[in-house]
């Protein structure tokens, strides 16, 4: 056989030499076939710790607790103990050091995503307090009226004090 | 009957019985919390309550913030349905900006067909249900990935690796629950990783911290005497689109017939 049936060979043998070669500096030497098998486990290993490295953001009230002890002891008697600090004082991060004050979200907003009356029979939020955002004190914050630490109390004085005046 | 009509029937009835019971059963809960030989001594799994939900959204919002998803996009790794069933049988279905806000009021939200009225008198049924990443057993997502970015790590986990992804998006597509989605920022395929970096901690995921109703709640499958095993094992539960054989591991509570 003449060369020219060989020097194509040459080059297709140099080409899969090359990529075999730029491979073991390209893939990383954790990349491979892991514990779910060749189907579902093929990965680089490290990428897992990458994910487990992601920065906790919220850190439930038993970190608030650490300081704020008395707040999430009063709260937890109320029927808004179940929410928590997080939901509407923002997420802790490495509060007091970073950052040193959180903000507070007292929008209406965050008040209706419970206390929006829906037509939800079968659902939990049937059996909560609702209200009709366009024509209960349109505009106004809820907490100048209620006091969301202490739902029960304050609406229950001013219901007190609106059948006194009549 | 002629010879031939005979041989037909005979194989198809022989073909019908050697098919072994094993292979229709669909999910099993009880195989996942036998150890495997891996010897991995955990199984995220996912418990939701859709009778609990009352569809506040703070799970997405906590969600949206603890995995830095940008606030203003439509993606999100979480999201909350709303399902309102009128008594003449008719079913709507919306989910506002994945509920990131919560559900503040009674429209139904049919995008570009605006919003849609419906008479509180109509309605028979009313709720709603969060949705997230199965973590299935058999994800399909993995399998078509062509570069080995998506993988399932030994406790049953999803993830990307987002140096490795190069956002072909055929993920996104073999998803038969359309958790995922692409990552405007990074350009790769993005999901639900069940907040792996707070699982791995000892924590719960930030979406179940910020649930006030308990409607989500996770737990290791291989534990039996995890609260959540417990409530999966006594098969008073149902999963999403079973007849894919993705073998979903989140576990609702009250499913109704509507959710799809």
């Amino acid at each position: 056989m003449g060369s020219h049936v060989w020097r194509p060979l040459y080059i297709a043998v140099a080409l899969i030499v090359l990529v075999l070669i730029a491979r073991t500096f390209l893939v990383p030497e954790d990349f491979g076939v892991h514990e779910r098998g060749y189907m579902y486990g093929m990965h680089r290993k490290g990428n897992e710790n990458e994910w487990k490295a992601v920065t906790v953001k919220y850190r439930t009230a038993s970190y608030c607790k650490e300081c704020h002890a008395d707040k999430v002891e009063s709260l937890s008697r109320t029927p808004h103990g179940i929410i928590n600090c997080e939901n509407c004082h923002g997420p802790a991060l490495n509060h007091p050091d970073d950052p040193p004050t959180l903000t507070i979200d007292r929008s209406r907003a965050l008040c209706l995503r419970c206390h929006a009356a829906l037509t939800t029979p079968t659902s939990g939020r049937a059996n909560i307090v609702g209200i009709n955002p366009d024509t209960h004190n349109p505009g106004a914050e809820c907490s100048l009226c209620h006091d969301p630490h202490n739902p029960i109390s304050r609406s229950h004085s001013d219901e007190q004090a609106r059948l006194s005046q009549k | 009957m002629n010879r031939r009509d005979f041989l037909k029937n005979s194989i198809t009835v022989i073909a019908g019985l050697a098919v072994p019971l094993s292979a229709l059963e669909l999910i099993n809960p009880r195989k996942l919390l036998a150890e495997k030989p891996d010897g991995s001594r955990v199984r995220w799994a996912f418990l939701v309550d859709t009778q609990a939900c009352v569809g506040c959204g703070f799970c997405v919002k906590a969600c949206k913030t603890e995995n830095e998803i940008p606030h203003e996009t439509n993606i999100t790794r979480t999201w909350v349905e709303r399902y309102v069933v009128t008594k003449k049988g008719k079913t709507y279905v919306d989910s506002p900006k994945g509920a990131r806000d919560g559900f503040t009021t009674d429209r139904i939200d049919l995008n570009e067909e605006g919003l849609q009225e419906i008479n509180k008198d109509d309605v028979e049924k009313a709720f709603f249900v969060p949705k997230l990443c199965n973590q299935c057993e058999n994800p399909a997502c993995v399998q078509v990935c062509p570069v080995g970015a998506t993988y399932q790590t030994p406790d049953g986990v999803v993830l990307v690796d987002r140096k490795h992804c190069i956002g072909c998006a055929y993920c996104i597509m073999a998803c038969p629950y359309a958790v995922r989605s692409f990552h405007p920022e990074y350009k790769t395929a993005e999901k639900c990783t069940f907040c792996y970096h707070r699982i791995t901690k000892g924590m719960k995921t930030a979406c179940v911290d910020a649930c006030p109703f308990g409607a989500r709640k996770i737990g290791n499958l291989r534990d039996p005497d995890d609260p959540v095993t417990k409530t999966i094992m006594s098969g008073r539960i149902g999963v999403l689109k079973e007849q894919y054989g993705t073998k979903p591991q989140v576990y609702y509570i009250g499913l109704s017939k509507e959710v799809k």
